[in-house]
């Protein structure tokens, strides 16, 4: 955020603060027009809510709503769809978060749909990623919200990278990746019909290494498992997963020490961490610049099922 | 405006021209089946590092399954089940790609008449056309009437790969022929610039890597020709007047409201003289600002509030623009359509209508014409069919502040809205084609 145009003694107009104007990069232009689409959601919609994980994604969310919206309150309640199966570190973090922007803060509880049977419980070692889907769209026809705002990615996954910024769901919280609406120019258009819901992706054009140099840029706090440090993990499928209440380690399966830090955060059973001695966001940059396996390849179990996992569990409703 | 957080990552983009977004640039691909289109978009990928091993990984398991002799880069494209199943381009799937002189947001975009609609979500937002012609068949038919839809949605650069040259022997002939096609269709449809390069996607030959095997080509590579394209073809033909469409009114505490939006066609600045469109009110802008505080100008793409001197009753839908320089308030439109409804189009119908931020019902008036893509006229019609594109006439039930599509891609857009079942069916651009239609004998 350094660039200036041309030579600084030639730009005759000083900005308020002193300053000559400055040249947006790239960021920049990113953020515009995620601020964008989160206006044009809270104005179009009737009842938006957004999603947050307690990740670096609806980290990234939740600072762009302030950018947007700031001084007025969020024009939405922020939802949790929480698995039970959480890092602590990620639960601390998310209520410390709210706390200091003093905006609502829904949870919808995977146990509770399992105790009301609206889905089976996988056991305590299973993942309850997908579950997930069940538990979102009973809140969301239980709220009668008609938009979830998401911090997904294109350049997380094959079928996601198919995906609308502003993407319709039907009545059954369905995804059609093969008619989806046209999306032209940056009109989005948040009408749908009682029951249906849109799916709104502010960050779809961010790579994952955009994500982090902005969040190295805005100084925007995270969940300390993020950060590199000595955690004990099993390996499971190729992955390091972090001993805990849910991941047990099995006969045959050594525990071990390590130190390492997680790209991604989600359900404790199926996201993995990686081995990693990156501790400052400027190490965490570093790191992504020269990564040579992507987010979803080193951290998450429930995509190496097949190359059509992501768009299988999309069909069915999820984030 | 908060000092350097110490995070100048962008930083100044050699190459990159000073247009706005020029940090950014935009790409739509656009060719037929089989002239290896995939394939050069994953050596693109590939020979800029941009895929990871365990990308490579899943793409030898796709190439072996499919039966591939090798590892398929065009794999790395098509993401839906039933894209790969059926080997075509749905919809469109977006990549990302970075060089140390620029980001780009690559939109590859499907090119059968069926998936036009989503052809021109990926064209609507480009600045450049990627085209892939296979040297040994010539332009096509499907790349023609693509590279037509890019060019009416205003994308007025042209890179076009001239692939497949190992199979001609990089013979020169070969190339200069497809070469004289592409540039012939790139003077017809009114591109600014057209790069075109003779590359073999396969082997990788002139796309990252310089390729040896053509010693009388001494031009650009295909990812040189995308560093060096102008960024910002949003507002080509405009005069460099600024529009602030409304989206949002923030009230402060303690009185006072600012009107946030998004800037367009030009650069806003603190005592700028201004109207309120439609109302007519004027103005003077007091502050630009963002969360991070106040800016000394706003460039056109980035979101800002913005302050004025007088209460005035400003909401959701207005447009802010300098008094010297606003555009037209209409309530009758003339503009180019393409139509993605299932149901032809014809007078009488009743739609809404999204344009900047304001909802609006909206009557057709007339089907005026249709336009053919090959070669390229307008035709009497009195109705348009699915993936047709022709001229309205509309009537809108709120006044409009527009301006010529081909003045500002932001102010001249809209789409039009199914009232019953909200589905978007149809891109509309306000006034005549972009395209020069040649005149007919
Ligand atoms: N010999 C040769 N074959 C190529 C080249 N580029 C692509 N192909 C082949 O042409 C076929 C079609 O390529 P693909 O990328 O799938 O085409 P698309 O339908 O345009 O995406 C595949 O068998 C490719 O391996 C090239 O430069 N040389």
């Amino acid at each position: 955020m350094t660039t200036i145009i041309g030579d600084p003694t030639e730009v005759g107009d000083l900005g308020p603060d002193g300053l000559p104007p400055r040249h947006p990069d790239h960021l920049d232009f990113l953020e515009a027009h995620a601020v964008f689409v989160l206006r044009e959601v809270a104005a179009e919609c009737e009842r938006p809510v957004l999603l947050f994980s307690g990740g670096k994604d609806s980290a990234v969310l939740l600072r762009l709503a302030e950018k947007a919206f700031r001084p007025g309150r969020f024009p939405f309640p922020v939802l949790h769809v929480d698995t039970g199966h959480n890092f602590d570190e990620v639960l601390e973090y998310r209520d410390k978060r709210m706390a200091a922007l003093g905006e609502e803060l829904l949870v919808a509880s995977v146990q509770e749909s399992i105790d009301r049977g609206r889905v089976a419980d996988p056991g305590p070692g299973g993942s309850r990623n997908r579950l997930q889907s069940t538990t979102l769209l009973d809140a969301v026809a239980a709220h009668g919200f008609d938009a979830c705002i998401g911090g997904a990615r294109r350049d997380e996954d094959k079928a996601r990278a198919k995906e609308r910024i502003l993407s319709f769901r039907d009545a059954f919280g369905q995804w059609d990746p093969r008619n989806q609406r046209p999306e032209l120019w940056h009109l989005y258009h948040g009408r749908v019909r009682p029951g249906e819901h849109l799916r709104a992706f502010p960050l779809s054009d961010w790579t994952e290494l955009d994500v982090w140099q902005y969040i190295r840029r805005e100084g925007i706090e995270l969940p300390t498992l993020y950060f590199a440090h000595r955690r004990r993990v099993v390996e499971r499928d190729g992955m390091l997963l972090a001993v805990s209440p849910w991941v047990v380690p099995g006969p045959g399966e050594e525990v071990v020490e390590e130190t390492v830090r997680f790209r991604t955060v989600g359900d404790a059973t199926c996201t993995g961490s990686v081995r990693s001695s990156a501790r400052t966001l400027d190490e965490i940059v570093a790191e992504v610049a020269t990564s040579r396996v992507s987010e979803r390849g080193a951290t998450r179990a429930d995509d190496r099922v097949s190359d059509a996992a992501m768009e299988d569990r999309k069909r069915e409703g999820y984030f | 405006m908060a000092p350097p957080t110490g995070a100048a990552t962008a930083g100044p983009l050699p190459g990159a021209g000073p247009g706005p977004g020029s940090a950014l640039l935009r790409l739509a691909t656009m060719g037929s089946v089989d002239d290896g289109k995939s394939t050069l978009i994953g050596r693109l990928l590939h020979d800029t590092k941009q895929l990871h091993e365990d990308q490579l990984d899943a793409l030898s398991r796709a190439s072996r399954r499919h039966g591939a002799p090798r590892v398929d880069l065009a794999f790395v494209t098509d993401g839906l089940r039933a894209e790969r199943e059926q080997g075509i381009t749905i919809d469109v799937a977006y990549r990302y790609a970075s060089t140390p002189k620029r980001a780009f947001v690559l939109a590859d975009c499907p090119g059968h008449v069926q998936y036009t609609r989503n052809m021109a979500t990926g064209a609507s937002t480009a600045d450049v056309a990627v085209m892939v012609v296979d040297v040994t068949a010539g332009l096509r038919e499907q790349t023609r009437r693509h590279a037509c839809l890019a060019a009416l949605l205003g994308v007025r650069h042209l890179v076009a790969a001239v692939n497949k040259m190992d199979l001609a022997g990089w013979n020169p002939a070969a190339y200069g022929a497809v070469e004289a096609e592409v540039r012939s269709l790139a003077l017809r449809l009114g591109m600014d610039g057209v790069t075109v390069v003779p590359v073999s996607a396969l082997h990788g030959d002139n796309v990252v890597r310089r390729s040896d095997r053509a010693p009388w080509y001494d031009g650009p590579t295909v990812l040189e020709a995308l560093e060096a394209a102008p960024a910002g073809a949003w507002a080509r033909d405009g005069t460099g007047a600024a529009r602030l469409p409304v989206q949002w009114v923030v009230r402060h505490r303690g009185g006072g409201r600012s009107y946030a939006g998004m800037v367009s066609g030009g650069t806003l600045r603190p005592g700028d003289a201004v109207v309120v469109l439609p109302g007519g009110r004027r103005s003077r802008i007091t502050s630009v600002e963002t969360y991070d505080g106040p800016l000394a100008e706003a460039p056109a793409s980035l979101s800002v509030t913005v302050r004025l001197e007088d209460e005035l009753d400003v909401s959701r839908g207005d447009l802010i623009a300098p008094v010297d320089d606003a555009p037209e308030v209409l309530r009758e439109l003339v503009a180019t359509v393409c139509w993605f409804g299932d149901a032809p189009l014809h007078a009488g119908s009743r739609y809404r209508l999204k344009h900047t931020t304001r909802l609006t019902p909206a009557l057709v008036g007339a089907v005026e014409s249709r336009l053919e893509l090959g070669p390229v006229d307008l035709v009497r019609a009195e109705e348009l069919r699915c993936n047709d594109i022709g001229v309205v006439r509309l009537t809108v039930g709120t006044p409009l502040a527009a301006d010529p599509y081909r003045a500002n891609r932001v102010t001249g857009s809209f789409v039009v809205i199914d009232e019953h079942t909200h589905a978007t069916v149809a891109a509309g651009m306000v006034g005549p084609p972009l395209l020069a239609p040649v005149p007919t004998a």
